[in-house]
């Protein structure tokens, strides 16, 4: 963990408005490949405004407008030349909400690769069987790939949406709460998850659930009203935070 | 307590408000009462007078001897040839519209608004007024303009049509099913979409690949409803290409057509012999109250599933 790996992703005095309203103040970070980061923090602290401005789904506000850089590898993603869906294709997003397409699990999962054009069935059967035992989902439904995936248990689909998510072979993967709406065995297989995956990709997680920040990352970040207060190794944060406001939140004074 | 409350105002006061109060109930009450008798009486009369003159021979076989004898099968024919044309020239448009207003549009953007006011005006333009336009307008601008294209020395596509008909009442239901579609497209949860982008898909692609199939339903009631509507439609279509009768089925969209609405105004105002048309024209009102029930009972049935899944 004490090894540091190279620059992922940068930001520099990063802002946001909704409006006329700030939810950003000068955000600078930096986050290194292959480790997991944790953005905590109270709700409507910026957290999710700063995860979802890391693949532009922002842009989907018609009121969203930001300043400053955003940089994966040293190219800033609010350049007028970025194409989205290209920066969406190298950033994959696993949402709080996980609701999979009302299609069948091989569907799902395949949905991603045909998005790009032609590519041959044994391919992305290939890939499918890879995604799911990835996200650790293969053994149990390996059975039933044309099944409906609404069928699956809740746990399940956010393990499905992580395996659509990894299919199209992202190298940042963004998880927004991915385990508030799961019991406590589904989030262990998740956290479990998180900590294997980290081995191929950047993972940028935001929960609510301080623990659990303290069980997967390797950094965390605490988020308050806009400003990212403190970011540092998770055990630093967790054992002997430099600010006041940290100190108060995770040992839930506040929040 | 009770007493005092009773006491402060005097007892003719008291008695005068309850006496206005149940004269409103049995007002309001009465009037409910009235829509269902009209109703139930319309229905019984032309069941009770159409159904026993509803046969095998009446919906197969074309009407003979001034409309006294023989069915109405070219007007059963003629009306659902229309009726289908109609949608496949106004669904795909008003899907479209409905997909321009939800996915791409500004919410409240000059030009959106100016086609919610144009959806809403078309809403309110009386059927007959459909009808001169399309004269006007399909007829004499466009088919004229065909003929004149392809160099027709008699008029091929310059005159009253089937493809004219459709066409007109393409534009008059095009309020339904853009108003249907567009509900349909609002219940696809965001969700959906956001998890389509953020895997790399286009606009387009989510909506091709994730909204539309979503709504499959709603665009299936949108089509229904218009049909229900296009189907009851008399006054448009009568300058535009229905006739009273024909030698034989239209099989070009450049052909002529009989259709049911139409055919009922012809038997009722139209007939030599009004004591010998007369249960032609009941079983004729059956067939076609038949027929736009059925659609509105289906298009509604599909919807409210619709409404409750959301």
């Amino acid at each position: 963990m004490a090894k540091d790996n190279p620059i992922k992703l940068r930001t520099e005095n990063f802002n946001v408005y909704y409006g006329s309203k700030r939810a950003l103040h000068n955000v600078s970070t930096e986050i290194q490949a292959n480790k997991v980061v944790a953005f905590i923090g109270p709700s409507g602290c910026g957290k999710s405004t700063f995860l979802r401005s890391m693949n532009r789904m922002n842009d989907l506000i018609d009121t969203f407008r930001s300043e400053g850089e955003i940089e994966i590898d040293g190219l800033n993603i609010y350049d007028k030349s970025v194409d989205v869906v290209q920066l969406r294709n190298r950033v994959g997003m696993v949402f709080q909400k996980s609701i999979p397409f009302p299609k069948s699990i091989y569907e799902n999962v395949a949905f991603g690769l045909r998005l790009a054009g032609k590519i041959s069935k044994s391919e992305i059967d290939g890939i499918i069987e890879q995604s799911l035992k990835r996200a650790a989902l293969w053994d149990e439904i390996k059975d039933r790939l044309n099944d409906s995936a609404m069928g699956l248990s809740g746990g399940q689909q956010q393990r499905l949406c992580i395996a659509r998510a990894i299919a199209v072979n992202p190298e940042i993967l963004l998880m927004d709460e991915p385990c508030s709406a799961l019991d406590p065995i589904s989030t262990a297989k998740v956290e479990e998850l998180i900590a294997e995956l980290k081995v191929d990709y950047t993972i940028v997680i935001v929960t609510h659930n301080m623990q659990q920040a303290a069980r997967v990352s390797d950094y965390t970040g605490f988020f308050y009203m806009g400003n990212m207060v403190e970011f540092d190794r998770t055990r630093t944060i967790f054992t002997s935070p430099s600010k006041k406001e940290t100190e108060d939140y995770i040992t839930g004074r506040f929040g | 307590m009770i007493s005092i409350i009773s006491n402060r105002k005097s007892r003719p006061f008291v008695i005068r408000k309850k006496i206005l109060g149940a004269a409103i109930v049995s007002i309001t009450f009465l009037a409910a009462a009235m829509v269902i008798t009209i109703a139930l009486v319309m229905l019984g009369h032309f069941l009770i007078k159409g159904i026993p003159n509803i046969s095998w021979e009446f919906l197969s076989q074309a009407p003979r001897n001034n409309n006294t004898e023989g069915g109405i099968f070219p007007a059963i024919y003629g009306t659902t040839f229309l009726v289908l044309t109609m949608a496949l020239l106004g669904v795909p448009v008003g899907t479209a519209t409905a997909v321009y207003l939800t996915e791409y549009a500004k919410q409240n953007s000059l030009f959106a608004r100016s086609v919610r006011f144009g959806v809403n005006t078309l809403a309110g333009v009386p059927s007959i007024v459909f009808g001169l336009f399309g004269v006007g307008f399909f007829v004499h601008f466009i088919g004229s303009g065909i003929d004149g294209v392809l160099g027709n020395t008699s008029s091929v596509w310059g005159q009253p049509a089937l493809i004219w008909a459709a066409a007109t009442l393409a534009v008059l239901t095009l309020p339904v099913v853009i108003v249907s579609v567009e509900e349909a497209l609002r219940a696809v949860p965001r969700e959906l979409r956001e998890a389509s982008l953020a895997l790399g898909a286009t606009k387009w692609q989510t909506v091709w690949r994730i909204v539309l199939p979503n709504s499959m339903t709603g665009i299936l009631t949108g089509s229904i409803l218009a049909v229900g509507r296009g189907a009851g439609e008399v006054a448009p279509i009568i300058f535009v290409g229905a006739v009273y009768s024909l030698p034989e089925l239209p099989s070009k969209i450049t052909d002529q057509f009989m259709h049911l609405g139409y055919h009922l105004f012809v038997l009722a105002t139209q007939s030599p012999d009004v004591e010998a048309a007369m249960p032609k024209q009941y079983a004729t009102t059956i067939v076609l109250l038949m027929l736009t029930f059925i659609l509105n009972f289906t298009a509604t049935f599909i919807r409210s599933r619709i409404r409750n899944k959301k």
